[in-house]
């Protein structure tokens, strides 16, 4: 490995969080971006030819070395780490609408979710998970959220972009049909 | 918990509330469960077996049914009412909530990816990840009352001695620099201030002896001049030559 790839090793190893290329740069002011990109594939690849326990994934436009799924079992049995708490269902829908619907008000996240989700929002909030990116400009000026680089980390996304298409989906979102599609009630 | 039988007298199926993550899941699982096309949903048979799953619910719970129940029932009425001869101005009053269904479950899709990508990420480790402390309440104390005394007597020697500052008189001797000034200025008009500070003096030397210059030229014994910045002062009889 070229010295460059062995600081970067280091600094990932060390990093509680992704580091993003703009982390790595201040780590090795001298590299340009493409020296920089480049250390990091080799240090991907030594990971994958190499045999490790280890790999390194392109998570929260950033970069984290991370266990790999196989042993997860046996950590967990071993109670040597604890897995981290789940996310319920509920939580991963209002996600979703935050997602997707950015920067969107708490009552737009209710009006598609059909419930009341003033003591969720919180909770994400707390846990940093989402975050207050503005507010509308309508009556009361309510607050707009937006998903945080801890929602990528946290759904193993690389960057926002590899949410899946509502195109892509199954259930595409269809305008109301014509009315004289619907049958007599 | 809440479990309830619905359309027990047609197709006898239970529902577990809490499996429902609100009305809109609620409803969509009645629309899926009777293969009902969506966009053509049997509203009084929905409403019916809607307000029946919901009989049972807590309080809390129920307002999010409930808002949605009166809808359900707001579009059945509607559905009664005859409409205008003219069908060109006639709205489906079913097409907001097919719009709400077709909404909702896009993002119930994108929740079921999210629950598997979670699942996922859940088995790669990362460096640096804290579990979270178990809440454990603080051991109960055993001790005796000597015990404590002795812990407090501990904690009071440990205590570092409060730093007093101390104040040492060093009075000023205003007066006796005035005595002092007043007889040099017996014998000439001019003096300078080194003659008045002397050999070797001490901090309140010089504070009296400013003090007691200043307090002579306020009475008009004195006239203090300063001709340039950080030049030497001249300090002369006032009443010998005003104009110095």
């Amino acid at each position: 490995m070229q010295p460059l790839t062995r600081l970067l090793e280091a600094a990932l190893f060390a990093a509680a969080h992704p580091l993003t290329l703009a982390d790595l740069a201040r780590l090795a002011p001298e590299a340009s971006r493409a020296e920089l990109v480049q250390a990091v594939n080799e240090l991907r690849e030594h990971y994958e030819q190499g045999e490790h326990g280890i790999e390194l994934l392109s998570l929260a436009d950033g970069f984290q070395v991370v266990t790999r799924p196989r042993f997860a079992e046996a950590i967990a049995e071993a109670q040597l780490v604890q897995r981290p708490r789940k996310p319920s269902r509920a939580a991963l829908e209002t996600l979703a609408v935050i997602a997707y619907r950015q920067p969107v008000s708490r009552a737009e996240i209710e009006e598609i979710r059909g419930v009341n989700v003033e003591g969720m929002l919180r909770s994400l909030h707390e846990r940093g998970i989402i975050e207050v990116v503005g507010r509308a400009e309508g009556l009361g000026r309510p607050l707009l959220y937006g998903t945080t680089s801890l929602f990528l980390e946290l759904v193993g996304l690389g960057s926002q972009d590899e949410l899946p298409r509502l195109e892509e989906l199954e259930v595409a979102l269809r305008p109301p049909t014509e009315q004289g599609e619907f049958g007599e009630p | 918990m809440t479990t309830v039988p619905i359309g027990a007298s047609e197709s006898p199926f239970v529902v577990r509330l809490d499996a429902f993550s609100g009305p809109l899941d609620l409803l969509l699982h009645l629309i899926r469960e009777q293969e009902i096309d969506i966009a053509d949903i049997p509203i009084a048979t929905i409403a019916d077996q809607f307000l029946e799953a919901i009989n049972e619910l807590g309080l809390n719970e129920a307002a999010d049914y409930l808002e949605m129940a009166a809808q359900l029932l707001r579009i059945k009425i509607q559905l009664l009412l005859p409409r205008p001869f003219d069908e060109e101005g006639w709205e489906d009053p079913r097409a907001e909530l097919v719009r709400r269904l077709l909404e909702y479950e896009q993002i119930r899709e994108v929740a079921s990816w999210l629950v598997e990508q979670v699942s996922q990420q859940g088995d790669r480790f990362p460096r640096g990840w804290l579990p979270e402390l178990p809440e454990r309440p603080p051991r109960p104390l055993h001790l005796t009352v000597e015990d404590l005394l002795l812990a407090v007597e501990q904690v009071i020697e440990a205590m570092p001695e409060p730093v007093l500052h101390r104040v040492v008189p060093r009075p000023l001797d205003v007066e006796g620099a005035t005595t002092r000034i007043r007889a040099l200025f017996a014998s000439r008009d001019e003096v300078n201030l080194w003659e008045i500070l002397g050999d070797g003096p001490t901090i309140s030397d010089i504070l009296s002896s400013l003090l007691a210059l200043l307090e002579l030229a306020k009475i008009g014994f004195l006239h203090l001049a300063q001709h340039q910045p950080f030049g030497s002062l001249v300090i002369n009889r006032a009443t010998a030559d005003p104009t110095a």
